[in-house]
């Protein structure tokens, strides 16, 4: 086995990892708070990455157009709570997962007629487009390791703000008993609205740090929408930690199967089958790991408290 | 009540079904045998959903899987008699049986699994296990993987149909469609069936009466799967192509629409749906290229303000059908 191939897969898995946590945690606090299934955080995620693409652009700068593209993200995601999804927070998980459909379509269709349908890219500044020399002689980019340096600090603000501040005293009581909290007189209309903004600005963080790293293109977000809700089901719906613990393990089991998964299967059968199977077998291995993970604890593995 | 708006309008609607390839000869479009031969089989794919999501109340995002199934049963089939001269392989008895056991084996594990959890897990589990099958067809190399399989023929019936004929595929649709809304019918107004509607409004009740849920579920779940498993075999056929993207979860996502759009829970509703969802795609994307822009937030719109779907809009028409002809009676003694 290849160890230096290994640790890098590691660190690939890591930063993967990061950016699906940015993902879950705004996905699994809008459902556990407002109890709305949003799938279109993933067009969220596409929004950031062309807002960074359009500033960076403008700016000149990927610096600049990063810092741009945050707020630009909190506003969309404002005005769509206010104009669409407030609506939903009282109806059916199905009535949800429809209209929120409806939204991906628009929303692709909407990047489609301003963007154009060809894939953006982002170029990067001098000092983040090379690579570092880490231990061992590991040469990895820059670039990655940013990711992984803003999504460690995101989480650790994110932990602050919802155990320590009076915001986050609101969220955490918000998830466990919303008529509670607007029983006493606080304006829960307010807090939906922060909840998704920071959702949104949390998916587009991970939109647009993603951007330079895979092409910007329509539909970037559904892929990523998916294994985001993965995490979350692992994780246990509503749980900010669950979302962590499951995002790293995803992000490591997806990336270092893909690249891992033919050698371990070579030990066990013939390196022809290995080879056809391997492919398949690790897009696979995250959902055959969720559906092991529900068959065994049906409310993830850190399980909502109340619920 | 009888011959209301309603059900006049719904007959109207199932008889030009019947009739679709007889107006699409005689004014020579053939085109429309083919779109409206797409709505039956999508019909048939919705009709088999409502019973687990509209009488049961089980929101199964990966429904898809099952059109995926009955596709490549006829596309790994048809390649194996045509590549390899295996003849039994070709024939369509032959693809409609395997399907059914494989759609039936698939929806008892798939079953197993998620009807264990509720609610937003569920929704995620079944998307997850599409996205399983959706992936094992993207890495099959030996069947095309991402770019699939061409047909160079379709399910060979033995003489009894030649398939290779639209108009026979038309009609073979149409029997199964309407074999499918018997089954729909006779099974939701069945012991079962209420059963399995006593589950979607109040499941600890039917629990404590003594119902065994998740056994009743998980039979409802299978039967369901093997409906669309056969609407897979007719989709292949019709499209003399297969590949993965039959079973992408924005399929599963389409299913669900249809069924909302035409009326959730309904025996025709889903019919009427499917026939609306493409007579809408068909004509927005003739008006613009970017019709999902309408397309999305119509959905919203339906979603927010038309509970009931198409169907309930009938009902609501038969409701002032009632009130002004009990007027009118009035009036004109």
């Amino acid at each position: 086995m290849n160890w230096i191939l290994l640790l890098e897969q590691t660190l690939n898995g890591f930063q993967l990892g990061i950016l699906l946590f940015l993902l879950a945690a705004g996905l699994t606090l809008i459902f556990g708070i407002m109890d709305l299934i949003n799938l279109a955080h993933g067009s969220l995620y596409m929004m950031g990455a062309y807002f960074a693409a359009t500033f960076t652009q403008w700016t000149d700068s990927f610096i600049l157009g990063a810092l741009l593209a945050l707020p630009a993200c909190m506003l969309f995601g404002i005005i769509l709570e206010k104009i669409a999804l407030r609506t939903l927070y009282t109806r059916s998980h199905l009535d949800q997962v429809l209209a929120t459909f409806g939204l991906i379509l628009f929303l692709n269709e909407f990047v489609r007629l301003i963007w154009g349908p060809i894939g953006l890219d982002i170029p990067l500044p001098q000092m983040l487009s090379g690579s570092v020399e880490l231990f061992f002689g590991i040469h990895y980019p820059a670039f990655r390791l940013v990711i992984i340096a803003v999504g460690i600090m995101v989480a650790f603000l994110l932990y602050l703000l919802v155990s320590k501040t009076k915001v986050g005293m609101l969220i955490r009581a918000g998830a466990s008993n919303r008529q509670m909290v607007s029983a006493l007189g606080i304006n829960i209309n307010l807090l939906y609205t922060v909840v998704f903004g920071l959702g949104a600005v949390l998916a587009g963080l991970a939109g647009l740090m993603a951007g330079p790293i895979m092409t910007v293109e329509i539909g970037m977000g559904e892929g990523i929408l998916i294994i985001t809700f993965v995490v979350i089901v692992i994780g246990g719906v509503g749980s900010i930690r669950g979302a962590f613990v499951a995002a790293l393990i995803v992000g490591f089991i997806d990336t270092v199967g893909r690249s891992f998964l033919p050698d371990i299967l070579g030990i066990f059968v013939s390196n022809d089958i290995a080879d056809t199977a391997a492919p398949a077998i690790s897009s696979m291995l995250i959902y055959i790991l969720m559906a092991l993970i529900l068959a065994i604890k049906p409310q993830g593995l850190f399980p909502p408290k109340g619920a | 009540m009888r011959n209301t708006p309603r059900i006049k309008i719904i007959t109207l609607l199932m008889l030009s079904l019947g009739a679709i390839p007889l107006i699409a000869d005689s004014i020579d479009e053939p085109f429309y045998t083919v779109l409206f031969s797409r709505m039956l089989i999508l019909s048939i794919g919705a009709v088999s959903l409502n019973l687990i999501l509209g009488f049961g109340g089980m929101v199964s995002f990966g429904h898809a899987v099952y059109l995926g199934i009955g596709s490549y049963v006829v596309g790994i089939g048809t390649f194996h008699a045509f590549e390899d001269g295996v003849e039994w392989m070709g024939n369509g008895f032959i693809h409609i049986l395997v399907a059914i056991a494989v759609s039936a084996l698939a929806g008892l594990i798939i079953g197993a699994i998620s009807l264990r959890t509720h609610g937003v897990y569920f929704i995620m589990i079944t998307l997850a296990f599409a996205q399983m099958f959706y992936f094992i067809a993207v890495g099959t190399e030996k069947y095309g993987g991402d770019d699939g399989l061409s047909l160079y023929m379709r399910s060979d019936f033995a003489g009894l149909l030649d398939l290779s004929n639209d108009n026979s595929l038309y009609y073979l649709n149409f029997a199964f469609l309407l074999a499918s809304l018997y089954l729909s019918h006779r099974l939701t107004n069945s012991r079962f069936g209420m059963a399995i509607r006593g589950t979607k409004s109040n499941e600890e009740r039917m629990k404590s009466i003594g119902f065994p849920v998740f056994r009743y579920r998980l039979v409802a779940f299978v039967i369901a799967g093997i409906i669309c498993g056969i609407a897979g075999v007719l989709s292949a056929n019709q499209t003399d192509f297969v590949n993965p993207s039959v079973m992408h979860w924005t399929r599963s996502g389409d299913l669900i629409i249809m069924i909302v759009l035409g009326g959730i829970g309904t025996l025709f509703g889903p019919v009427i749906g499917a026939v609306a969802f493409l007579l809408l795609e068909e004509l927005l994307s003739g008006i613009t290229e970017y019709w999902q822009l309408i397309f999305g937030p119509m959905l919203l719109l339906i979603v927010i303000f038309a509970r009931g779907g198409i169907d309930g809009m009938l009902v609501a028409l038969d409701r002032w059908w009632l009130r002004y002809s009990v007027k009118k009676n009035v009036e004109d003694n």
